[in-house]
């Protein structure tokens, strides 16, 4: 089990260390100057070089890129070409409002998917779990910004039961985050959930067939008695996998959903970046979620052990 | 004897349809869908104009039978671009043992951590905002997917009585991947080539809606969608229509993988 550990770990941290090379190679074949690209193209050569040299982008790529690593490792994303300010504040800033939005889109999802998929897998050949599956086949069908323009649709334009867009931290109004966080939180958690039923779905169709849960019937246990006993836990290792998986999903999909509901997230950032030219601001935001979906994956991996002991002694 | 197979069926129609849509609109569609007319904007649906107009006056039902090509274009050649890819690393990997094998799989690995609109959205920065760099940001973010299954197919190809008997007679690796293993992943790579169209149309449209796909004026359902935005009070209707294009369009493509995938197995049949 601490092989395993290891070379988890061992496997996180080189992927980290590629996918840094990958994303600062990338932003560096770009075509034309960074510095040329902040400050337009009006600005005079001398204006351009002095810009370079603030930013050290006159020295070699492979120092810039240590430099830039080095940063990165103690929590200093740099300063901005184009506003000239520390970029790692707003990133932190940014990546909590993303974090609300994915944490309870996490949620709704797997409040709809845990007990849907349960009965879809129970009542297989019946009406009412083959209604659940259309109905889910439909869900994943739905992108979530789409689902966030019909819910904005459905409940603020028609009912105006809620805001149809803006952000208020939760410190400064807690009612009124609350209000805005449950619209885009359901069109995040709405989606993922139909596709998170599917895979519950046939997790516990697998382990209905298992030899332990007739066992746990022939002892008396009604069906749903022996699924929670025995079942969940045993269905619950294929559906982590899919689950962390649907994280990066989620942090993604968050970038389009803050889009549809006005809100300051890490998404925003990223497209207000990348409109103004701000590539390093790109870059960071860029590797800020990779890190985050590589980390997902590697806690992962670690709860899978935990979750499974046969993995524990497999290796 | 054979069942019916409803997602199969279902999956084909819906298909099917859109492509006789996106065919149909080469020839006829009912006004110019990139036809700016402020005098007709943002009329309700009529006789005239089944769902109504834009903002700008452009026929809606047009600009969604021409928003269908882009997106069928799109779809086919990201996932051109994925299973040209994808598809040898998959073999590759699977035939070569060893390290590099694992090198390919770990760097396939390595690329999910990069979505597709991520990825998209990157090349968009560099590259500016088109359809070709949408088109091929997420093809390749479709190539782990398509990587990860061929390559199972693969390792059990490998594992069957006439490879061995190939490898045997000494026959040289490539042309054991050409003639044994590729005809009998085909399979796998219809299924998956299904699934991967899936999720390109959505992932083209969250581009168009977030403004890194298709440029205008050509029409897209994504950016009908963004331009719908300002009137989700007044006009609901300009989100409604192309929103449900793409989902009928996703679903389509996810129930004919399914269908695929049960004809093709007929073992998984039974537990879906």
């Amino acid at each position: 089990m601490i092989l395993r550990l290891i070379e988890r770990t061992g496997v996180f941290l080189v992927s980290l260390a590629v996918s840094s090379v990958l994303v600062f190679a990338f932003m560096a074949v770009l075509p034309g100057d960074p510095a040329r690209v902040a400050l337009g193209v009006n600005a005079s050569d001398e204006a351009v070089a002095e810009l370079r040299r603030q930013f050290g982008l006159d020295r070699p790529l492979p120092t810039q890129y240590f430099d830039w690593l080095g940063g990165l490792l103690h929590g200093d994303l740099g300063t901005s070409y184009v506003s000239k300010v520390a970029i790692g504040p707003q990133v932190f800033d940014r990546l909590q409002v993303t974090l609300w939005l994915v944490v309870a889109g996490m949620v709704i999802a797997l409040v709809v998917a845990v007990p849907a998929g349960t009965v879809m897998a129970a009542r297989h050949r019946k009406i009412s779990g083959l209604a659940l599956s259309a109905f889910s086949q439909v869900g994943v069908a739905v992108p979530a910004f789409l689902a966030g323009i019909l819910l904005i649709v459905v409940f603020a334009v028609r009912l105006g039961w809620l805001p149809a867009n803006g952000w208020t931290p939760p410190a400064q109004d807690p009612a009124m985050f609350l209000k805005q966080l449950i619209l885009p939180a359901l069109s995040l958690g709405l989606v993922q959930g139909a596709v998170l039923t599917r895979y519950v779905r046939s997790a516990v169709l697998e382990v209905l067939r298992e030899d332990y849960l007739r066992t746990a019937r022939a002892k008396g246990l009604r069906p749903f008695q022996a699924l929670w006993r025995h079942g969940l836990r045993n269905a619950a290792v294929p559906v982590l996998t899919v689950l962390g998986l649907q994280l990066a999903t989620l942090l993604i999909g968050a970038v389009v959903v803050e889009r549809v509901f006005v809100i300051p997230g890490l998404g925003s950032l990223l497209l207000d970046g990348v409109s103004n030219r701000d590539l390093l601001l790109v870059q960071d935001v860029v590797m800020v979620l990779v890190i985050a979906v590589l980390l997902v994956n590697f806690i992962v991996d670690l709860l899978y052990v935990a979750l499974d002991p046969r993995l524990r002694t497999a290796s | 004897m054979k069942r019916l197979n409803p997602s199969l069926i279902a999956g084909g129609v819906i298909v099917a349809g859109i492509v006789v849509m996106a065919l149909v609109s080469f020839v006829w569609t009912p006004y110019d869908a990139t036809l700016v007319s402020p005098a007709s904007r943002l009329l309700e649906p009529s006789w005239s104009h089944w769902f109504g107009t834009d903002k700008f006056g452009r026929d809606v039902l047009s600009q969604i039978m021409v928003g269908s090509r882009t997106t069928l274009f799109v779809g086919v050649v990201a996932v051109g671009v994925a299973a040209v890819i994808g598809v040898p690393l998959g073999i590759l990997a699977a035939m070569v043992r060893r390290w590099p094998g694992e090198v390919i799989m770990r760097g396939n690995d390595l690329l999910l951590a990069f979505p597709a609109l991520l990825l998209a959205i990157m090349f968009g920065a560099v590259f500016g905002a088109s359809t070709l760099t949408a088109m091929v940001a997420i093809g390749i973010a479709s190539v782990p997917s398509f990587a990860r299954v061929i390559r199972s197919g693969a390792l059990q190809v490998m594992r069957t009585e006439y490879v061995l008997a190939a490898r045997a007679a000494g026959r040289q690796p490539f042309p054991i991947a050409l003639r044994h293993v590729l005809p009998n992943v085909t399979s796998l790579i219809t299924v998956q080539a299904s699934v991967s169209f899936a999720i390109a149309v959505l992932a083209e449209a969250a581009l168009s809606f977030l403004g890194y796909g298709t440029p205008p004026p050509t029409p897209s359902w994504g950016r009908m969608l963004q331009e719908s935005q300002e009137f989700l009070f007044s006009a609901p209707r300009l989100a409604i229509f192309p929103g449900i294009a793409i989902a009928i369009a996703v679903l389509g493509f996810n129930l004919l993988g399914d269908g695929l995938r049960d004809r093709f197995d007929p073992k998984l049949e039974d537990r879906r």
